[in-house]
């Protein structure tokens, strides 16, 4: 399973990046981004429905890779 | 001002300045949502209130129906010539879509994570310093002398004015929250000494550039153009005005929170590592902010017969409220774990200085309960909120326990 980001939902609000730090990241102007492919590793799953939980803009979802 | 008629009905009278909603909105709001969920008033020239958090965030999204060229609901209906162009005055809090994202663009960079985290340690060292100033007080002012500091002297570094200069700053600043709802006329006579005051700073910076805020809007471009001096002063402006009153209001807020709530205080001394959770629940209880909109056409909306130019009184704080969104929603839950708060706004206009914000709040929070481990209210009746779109303590006298 992965993390996606919808780019334009995203709005910046900044919870994923401090959730799941591990996962996501921001760009230049503050807009989330996932790490690498987004890749779930087993022990950061939590955090990613944490993440997703969070998103005040409904951008992020969790899919099967 | 005219002393206002006392409301009869907030589902179709409400008055968001009304003393009722001022002392304590949240069970007024709880009212609608059961009854009306979207409010109306002939006050202010017509003006709507969705109660709810769907309601809040369809208009929030929808920049067709609505417009953002005045953000705070002034007492009158506006005309046409009241309004500024789709550009706005203070963009892009005040700009439409397709300008609003140009500008928007420009400014995000200086609020990014990265740039506003970079200040952590000059927050804290100001934080010390206003309880350095405290210090020896069994009863302390933290509305005044603590959260109100905070922003402005912040801002006051982003934008590399002088340091001598922190308390004129404030003052400055507090001018220009003050005139927010007077006269053009009685604006522009007060205003002069601080546009004079900017205009110094600013030609100081063209002549010295420096890597601060100003430097940055002086460089900024839009299309190859560096921005008219009336721009880089319009957002200057816009900064204060969205940067000061809103802070102060969600750490004085979060402050009265922990004075009446012991369990929370301690378990926030005890685990510190708690504090960005609850962060976002002192974010969601006790959202300062509401924005307004204007609606652009006749239109049936949410079941309602909205007209051109009424006002829609956007409650973020109220969505934040909403059970069908939050479980327990009207509990202020210090670990709560899932909470799609929208204390920032939603869509193309979400705070831009939010990260700031939450910088500000924590590092204020931290700081305090550092030094001040145990604290309650000196008198419940002395402490006094404000009136308006920001939500927020002004006077609050806190008993330092040892």
């Amino acid at each position: 399973m992965r993390v996606v980001i919808d780019g334009d939902l995203c709005q910046g609000q900044g919870r994923c990046f401090s959730i799941a730090p591990a996962l996501f990241g921001f760009d230049e102007l503050g807009n989330g981004v996932v790490l690498g492919d987004g890749t779930i590793a087993p022990e950061t799953l939590d955090l990613a429905r944490l993440a997703e939980a969070n998103c005040p803009e409904h951008a992020i979802s969790i899919v099967e890779s | 001002m005219t002393e206002k008629a006392p409301v009869r009905d907030f589902a179709t009278d409400f008055d968001h300045t009304d003393p009722e909603w001022v002392a304590d909105p949240y069970p007024i709001w709880e009212d609608l949502r059961t009854r009306c969920p979207v409010a109306h008033t002939d006050r202010y020239g017509g003006a709507w209130f969705p109660a709810t958090h769907a309601g809040v965030s369809t208009i929030a999204k929808d920049t067709e129906n609505f417009t953002s060229r005045n953000v705070v609901v002034a007492n009158m209906r506006p005309t046409e010539e009241d309004l500024p162009a789709p550009i706005g005055v203070a963009p892009p809090i005040t700009s439409d879509p397709p300008f609003h994202a140009i500008a928007r663009k420009l400014l995000l960079p200086a609020f990014s994570p990265g740039v506003v985290n970079a200040l952590e340690p000059q927050v804290r060292v100001l934080c010390n310093a206003l309880l350095d100033d405290m210090i020896g007080e069994g009863v302390v002012n933290a509305g005044q002398s603590y959260a109100r500091l905070i922003p402005p002297s912040v801002i006051r570094q982003m934008l590399g004015f002088p340091e001598g200069d922190t308390e004129t700053f404030i003052e400055m600043v507090h001018v220009i929250m003050d005139t927010i709802d007077q006269s053009e006329d009685e604006r522009m006579e007060q205003w002069e000494p601080v546009e004079e005051y900017f205009r110094v700073q600013i030609e100081d910076h063209m002549e010295r550039p420096r890597d601060d805020l100003t430097t940055f809007l002086l460089d900024a471009e839009i299309g190859g153009q560096k921005l008219a001096i009336e721009h880089v002063f319009g957002t200057m402006v816009l900064i204060l005005v969205a940067g000061i009153d809103t802070t102060w209001s969600a750490i004085g807020a979060s402050l009265w929170h922990l004075a009446q709530n012991p369990e929370d205080l301690a378990r926030l001394v005890e685990e510190p590592e708690l504090m960005p959770v609850a962060l976002e629940e002192f974010l969601r209880f006790y959202a300062p902010v509401t924005m307004a909109r204007l609606v652009k056409t006749d239109m049936e909306y949410l079941g309602c017969p909205m007209k051109e130019y009424d006002w829609i009184l956007l409650g973020f704080p109220a969505a934040n409220r909403d059970p069908v969104v939050f479980k327990d929603a009207d509990q202020f839950i210090i670990d709560r774990a899932e909470n799609r708060h929208v204390a920032f706004g939603l869509g193309i206009h979400r705070c831009i200085g939010s990260n700031l914000a939450r910088l500000e709040l924590r590092v204020g929070l931290e700081e305090f309960i550092r030094r001040y481990p145990k604290f309650e209210l000196a008198n419940p009746k002395d402490v006094t909120w404000s009136q308006g779109q920001i939500r927020g303590p002004r006077n609050l006298p806190l008993r330092v326990l040892s």
